[in-house]
């Protein structure tokens, strides 16, 4: 790789023993993809939450926390994604005494690098959005997708690690979506239906994204006949980024890059059909049963709007199974201010803030609660639990909800 | 038979050598793995119940989330990993999370690899020629 004069002393050592280490990592990942030289980020995102790190992830940040100040403080706004507690629910959760001091071992050693523990994977909706042509080092895939396509950023998917590596370079390889070359559309999707709710938006995501089948497709999508909302956008990206490891989709005459078809389309590209019918047979493939043990609205975290949506629907009722609602430390102020958490809660609802429901350590806490069966909203979500031994199923908000109250998933 | 090889775009880590299990599925570490007890968990894969511990896994495709970048190296801790991937393609977390957990992989063939191995060949990756090599072939008869 071709290094500027800064980035041969960071990898001399000449900027500190943490630059050098991430200046390295970005080297054997760069190498890897062929990457001619590395791209100075604006941003950078970190995905790490307690699960996924484990005790050997922490023990590895606490080294570089107790690095000198200078040679340890990220360069760049360096943010965190959901992590695994909101200490003020994790009795509700039956979260355990370890799971609590791990994330707070996690939390104090992102506070010595600088990091800005901001706990949400909405931050395009909440923190700050990224523009059309900023590259950008985001880690959850969720953000990625939307940042990519719906703002026209530039990013790859960031792990952790990298991402911290960029936060303290202040650059990433430049290979994937940072190139011109890679954001063309390869599969040409044309749908005969747009979605009306959000795990409809969720659930085309998913099969788009399984038919595109790996990161370096590039779905462009023609059909939809409306103007999806940020939130539609958001379930519709986190979906296809889950099932499909997609990390930018364009939609004709809707996101930035693709005012025509002709703007984006690669010559040869594969060409698909997607209708209502695959979208339902995704659905019904995950009904195994029709009783619910847990109700639960996360991954992505929900915005304000989704917030006022779901404290409507909860007003008058009694939950008889939990009903979580998870949202970002940014919004949930505004929630508590404006009645919507109350209502929520008076109806025998949870709202947390700061974590994501799958990032909770979901394994321990199924067994400390015994759920099993779970009904959400979030495609991307029935995509991820089964591997925690969950039987997730997919449904409308309203159709959770109904479940919340009667147990039963109609 | 005689040794077969093949060769890969993209390569990192040490040499290794040890036992194919394979599978045209995906992988994420997240969504696919019981970590503690080095199985296989997602009901839908094809390697469903199986432990991955010590093998060279061979699979199509990383799929899902960014977690698997930290998980690589937190199961690498513990002993509880696979020796090295394989894989037709990848994206830069599973790419991310090889280079953090210091794990040998290899990726991107002029053959579906995931068809021309078979679980259970022996077979040795030499990341430095961007090779695997088949030593044995696996028993049909199991």
């Amino acid at each position: 790789m071709r290094l500027s004069d800064e980035e041969r002393s960071m990898l001399a050592g000449e900027m500190g023993a943490a630059r050098r280490q991430a200046l390295q990592h970005q080297m054997r990942v760069g190498d890897f993809f062929g990457a001619e030289d590395l791209v100075p980020v604006t941003q950078a995102h970190v995905m790490a939450d307690s699960e996924s790190l484990g005790e050997a992830g922490i023990a590895w940040l606490e080294q570089l926390a107790r690095l000198p100040i200078d040679d340890r403080t990220v360069r760049i706004p360096t943010i965190t994604d959901p992590r695994g507690i909101d200490f003020s629910q994790a009795a509700t959760l039956r979260q355990a005494a370890w799971m609590l001091n791990l994330e707070q071992r996690l939390a104090d050693a992102f506070r010595e690098l600088g990091v800005m523990l901001t706990d949400t994977c909405i931050n395009y909706q909440t923190v700050q959005p990224a523009t059309r042509g900023e590259h950008v080092a985001f880690g959850d895939t969720g953000v990625v997708i939307y940042s990519n396509s719906v703002c026209g950023a530039r990013s790859n998917f960031e792990g952790g690690p990298s991402a911290i590596a960029a936060g303290l370079t202040g650059r990433t390889p430049r290979y994937g979506f940072h190139l011109d070359a890679a954001r063309g559309a390869n599969v040409h999707v044309r749908v005969d239906w747009t979605p009306a709710t959000l795990d409809e938006w969720g659930a085309l995501g998913a099969v788009i994204g399984r038919l595109a089948g790996n990161y370096w497709a590039v779905p462009v999508i023609e059909g939809i006949e409306c103007a999806p909302g940020s939130d539609a956008l958001k379930h519709f990206g986190a979906a296809m980024a889950s099932f499909g490891s997609i990390a930018l989709f364009h939609i004709v005459g809707l996101t930035p890059e693709a005012p025509k078809l002709a703007d984006v389309l690669a010559a040869g590209a594969r060409e698909v059909a997607v209708g209502r019918r695959d979208v339902e047979a995704l659905r019904a493939s995950y009904r195994v049963d029709d009783r619910v043990d847990v109700v639960v609205f996360s991954g992505p975290q929900l915005s304000l709007l989704e917030l006022r949506a779901l404290a409507g629907l909860c007003d008058g009722r009694r939950f008889v199974v939990p009903l979580l609602a998870v949202t970002s430390p940014q919004v949930k102020p505004d929630a508590d201010r404006m009645g919507f958490t109350r209502r929520i809660e008076e109806a025998g609802g949870t709202v947390l803030s700061g974590m994501c429901f799958y990032q909770s350590h979901a394994r321990e806490i199924a067994e400390a609660n015994g759920w099993k069966r779970l009904a959400t909203n979030s495609a991307k979500m029935v995509n991820i639990l089964g591997g925690y031994g969950y039987l997730p199923m997919l449904a409308s908000m309203e159709a959770c909800v109904d479940a919340a109250c009667s147990g039963y998933l109609k | 038979m005689m040794t077969e090889e093949f060769s890969a775009t993209h390569a990192m880590g040490e040499q290794v050598e040890g036992v194919a299990l394979v599978a045209s599925d995906g992988f994420s570490a997240r969504y696919d793995l019981d970590r503690i007890r080095g199985v296989f968990s997602r009901p839908q894969h094809k390697l469903a119940g199986q432990s991955y511990v010590d093998r060279i896994l061979v699979l199509d495709t990383a799929k899902g989330g960014v977690a698997s970048a930290w998980m690589l190296h937190e199961m690498k801790s513990r002993g509880v990993v696979p020796l090295a991937l394989v894989f037709n393609s990848v994206n830069p977390i599973i790419a991310q999370g090889a280079a953090f957990g210091d794990l040998t992989m290899l990726a991107g063939f002029e053959r579906d690899i995931t068809v021309a191995l078979r679980t259970g060949d022996r077979l040795r990756l030499l990341p430095g020629q961007r090779l695997l090599r088949r030593v044995l072939v696996a028993s049909t008869t199991g």
